[in-house]
């Protein structure tokens, strides 16, 4: 009987042991552990006419804060936008209506994130609302093809290749 | 004789083999429910293969973690994004080193000493005996040393992660002095739940293909010193192989 109890103690030990290490990597290792759907929140949508590589669980974030995730993301299949959902934890709920939204990217070479830029209307966002005003990811090919495109503009502006080209960079600029 | 029939005749003994234990499994299965009534032969077992293998596994995920703490900082250092070592380390570590490691040194540690243990039960005619007094050897013998095998196998990977990622912080943090915050907020804000969802999901296949190879060899065994010794040899060396290969697989399924 001795000898079967510091058995089961030792093997208690052990499960006890790792389970702790599951529950370690499962909360501090990883984001999503931590507040586990619990936490209050409200869902906002937004669209953008080109997210980039915006994934679904990338931060949102208000003057660096971050204040909620992307929570889902669709095709609007009407207007041929993305339709970004962003869950917003409640303790953030005095975001003006006319707040705007903008995709940028986590450093140099990170994953893009949404930043909320508060605007001065007195009404709040509220669950279901929708975010009017959106800019969308900065897009390096984009960008690149624009350059080039303007490259080629100022070098001969008699070529024929500068036609082409100025069809490419239409999805940069900033939509309101 | 005529490789192309030699090769064909290999291919037929392994397609045999893998028959046989495919079996066996289902066999060990179809046992389960019987064994788990007597659990304190499972919580036996968990002990052998679990808690005995804590020191090994705990001593090499430290180490391994330490070095993925120097190569990463090395590596990451060239791109000025020392911060990402957190992240790099803990995605290594959870999705890939750990399942991987934790099964090849389980296969090392516990494994051998499963197989040579039903080798030698064979060899002294134990299992016979247990035969003759009408007790299925499977029932008692095999299938709580499978179960153990395969309830230590996760319990083992989660505590080499743990213990990697502590270990490279310690490398990261401690010696190369990379920023403190950003290492951790950075591994908690770029691993997700699935990453540590995967690694889970490993280390129980790879649990189930360790133990599974382990009992088998033990089970069936040549009943002498040589055969006893060859089985051992061919569990580490088949366990390691079948690791490899099943980790190949399930990474390339869970991408």
């Amino acid at each position: 009987m001795r000898k079967s109890n510091t058995l089961n103690l030792g093997t208690g030990a052990f499960v006890l042991l790792g389970f702790a290490a599951l529950a370690f990597l499962t909360t501090q290792i990883t984001s999503r552990g931590l507040h586990f759907g619990s936490a209050p929140h409200y869902d906002v949508t937004a669209k953008f006419d080109n997210i980039g590589d915006l994934k679904v669980g990338a931060p949102v974030s208000m003057a660096g804060v971050e204040v909620g995730r992307v929570s889902h993301i669709e095709l609007d299949l009407k207007e041929y936008k993305a339709v970004v959902l962003l869950r917003i934890n409640s303790r953030y709920n005095q975001i003006p209506t006319d707040s705007d939204a903008s995709i940028y990217t986590q450093g140099l070479l990170g994953g893009k994130f949404i930043g909320l830029t508060a605007g001065g209307a007195d009404t709040y966002l509220k669950d279901k609302s929708e975010i009017d005003f959106t800019q969308s990811a900065f897009v390096l090919e984009n960008l690149i093809g624009q350059l080039l495109a303007n490259f080629a503009k100022g070098s001969s502006s008699s070529n024929s290749s500068g036609s082409s080209a100025t069809d490419a960079p239409a999805t940069t600029e900033k939509h309101k | 004789m005529n490789p192309v029939t030699e090769l064909w005749r290999s291919l037929i003994e392994a397609l045999v083999a893998l028959g046989d234990v495919s079996r066996f499994l289902l066999r060990l299965i179809l046992a389960t429910p019987r064994a788990l009534l007597r659990f304190e032969l499972i919580v036996r077992q968990i002990f052998n293969s679990g808690a005995l293998s804590l020191v090994i596994i705990m001593l090499s995920g430290l180490f391994v973690g330490m070095v993925l703490g120097l190569q990463g900082f090395q590596l990451l250092q060239r791109f000025g994004s020392e911060e990402a070592l957190g992240v790099a380390a803990a995605i290594g570590l959870v999705k890939e080193l750990s399942p991987v490691i934790t099964a090849l040194l389980f296969a090392g540690r516990a494994g051998t000493a499963l197989a040579s243990e039903i080798g030698l039960m064979r060899a002294t005619d134990q299992l016979s005996a247990m035969e003759m007094m009408a007790v299925d050897p499977i029932e008692r013998v095999v299938v709580p040393r499978f179960l153990g095998g395969v309830i230590a196998m996760p319990l083992l990977a989660a505590i080499f992660s743990v213990i990697g990622v502590y270990g490279a912080q310690l490398v990261g943090v401690q010696i190369m002095h990379v920023d403190s915050g950003s290492f951790w907020s950075q591994m908690r804000a770029g691993v997700d739940f699935r990453d540590v969802n995967e690694g889970l999901v490993k280390s129980c296949i790879f649990g189930v293909a360790c133990s599974l190879i382990a009992v088998y060899q033990g089970y069936y065994a040549i009943p002498t010193a040589e055969g006893v010794g060859r089985a051992t040899t061919r569990t580490v060396v088949s366990s390691a192989v079948m690791v490899l290969f099943l980790d190949y697989l399930l990474t390339s399924a869970f991408l």
